[in-house]
């Protein structure tokens, strides 16, 4: 991050927004910005002109740790062979099954 | 080597699935050269279209109509800034796509070297050049890039209103006064041919196209997205008894499109080439801009690290 002291780009920010209370937040873009009270402010300017938010979070991007495509494969491998965490692995005697579930 | 055809088979696969391509995905360079191209200058287009706008902010007949365009080059600015964010995600840094911009080694929207004249261009503007922008954008809301389609859906729902309000402006002008229509017919005369070019050249001319098309960055060619406008565009114009400047034009009851005459690419490309009434003044305006921001952006920083209030300061 020591290049953006030269060039005043300022830091980039990740903003998330929660259209509802209640609801979870979601990922809507980024802005630069030099303190995360620029951010926020930036923030809604960018992405809540229309009230599209109720709350907004904001994080650095260099903060951000995240999987990548080609960990696909063998990251999430091991949740595909237990298929017995599913409630349709199950079976339930036919009688009880179209009255109690 | 072979590792590298397989990326681009399962590339491509993905794409012909209708999947988004995402930031961290493999992808060919000249998918990303091509998308930092096109998503740059669109992003460019929009904050210099800020410009021949904003020239009449103060000169607003009224105070509804100056709160509407400071609301709607606002957004121009937010779009701008989507757009740019869009293109950070290709690993393209924003600094070095402004300066692309302030050299002249990259380029805007070929309408903004043309200068608003009048208050009845603000109206035309909206309703014919915010309207040609949106033929473009559903198409590129799409498109195979994720962070690119997400912008485009946005910055839509966001030109639905430019349109309206510039379709409103004109359609009061059109009813006004002799003077009044004068200025806007006037106003439609000047910018119709102009707002036709910003679909491009035509297919057989336009270099680019095949490539984009392929990986699905465009999915329509500019000849089909031109004729979507137009049969979209004339009806509005003939319900407010506005003239389309254009002596040969004729309707096709059999294609059910409206054909134009001849374009004028000619002069489309003179005005790209730094010829047009505005080249200049519009450069020189952003580097002022620019420039004369940056004690702003050195005090911002300063004043950040002073108080240590930037959460995650290692």
């Amino acid at each position: 991050m020591a290049q953006n002291k030269i060039d005043t780009e300022l830091y980039l920010w990740e903003v998330f927004v929660q259209d509802k209370f209640g609801e979870p937040f979601t990922h809507c873009g980024s802005v630069h910005a030099s303190d995360s009270e620029m951010a926020l402010q930036n923030a809604r300017d960018a992405y809540s002109r229309r009230n599209e938010a109720k709350t907004i979070w904001i994080v650095k991007s260099s903060e951000i740790i995240s999987t990548t495509p080609s960990d696909e494969g063998p990251f999430f491998e091991p949740s595909n062979d237990k298929i017995y965490r599913h409630p349709q692995f199950y079976t339930i005697p036919k009688s009880v099954k179209d009255k109690l579930f | 080597m072979i590792n590298e055809e397989l990326e681009l088979q399962k590339f491509e696969q993905k794409i012909a699935n209708g999947e988004k391509i995402e930031p961290k995905d493999w992808m060919p360079e000249k998918y990303r050269k091509q998308l930092i191209r096109m998503i740059a200058q669109h992003a460019h287009s929009e904050i210099v279209g800020m410009l021949p706008e904003g020239n009449w902010i103060t000169r607003a007949p009224s105070l509804r109509r100056k709160m509407v365009l400071l609301a709607k080059v606002q957004d121009e600015g937010g779009h701008g800034l989507y757009l740019y964010s869009a293109a950070e995600t290709l690993g393209a840094d924003r600094k070095d796509l402004i300066e692309a911009l302030l050299n002249g080694k990259m380029k805007y929207s070929n309408i903004f070297n043309y200068p608003t004249l009048s208050w009845a261009d603000i109206g035309i503007i909206g309703w014919l050049v915010d309207g040609a922008a949106i033929v473009n954008q559903t198409m590129l809301a799409k498109c195979s890039y994720g962070p690119y389609s997400r912008a485009m859906i946005r910055i839509c729902k966001e030109e639905n209103f430019h349109k309206r309000q510039g379709y409103e402006n004109v359609s009061v002008l059109a009813q006004g006064n002799a003077k009044q229509k004068q200025m806007v017919q006037d106003a439609l005369n000047r910018w119709w041919w102009q707002t036709l070019m910003m679909f491009g050249p035509h297919d057989e001319n336009s270099t680019n196209t095949v490539d984009l098309m392929r990986w699905k960055i465009k999915l329509e060619t500019n000849d089909s997205l031109r004729q979507r406008f137009i049969n979209l565009t004339i009806p509005q114009a003939y319900a407010i008894g506005l003239t389309i400047p254009d002596n040969d034009l004729k309707y096709n009851e059999k294609t059910q499109n409206w054909e134009i005459g001849k374009i004028n690419f000619d002069e489309l490309y003179n005005v790209i080439n730094g010829n047009g009434p505005c080249n200049r003044i519009r450069i020189a305006e952003r580097k002022k801009s620019y420039e004369e921001g940056n004690w702003v952006r050195i005090a911002a920083e300063n004043y950040a690290l002073k108080n240590k209030n930037n959460y995650g300061t290692k």
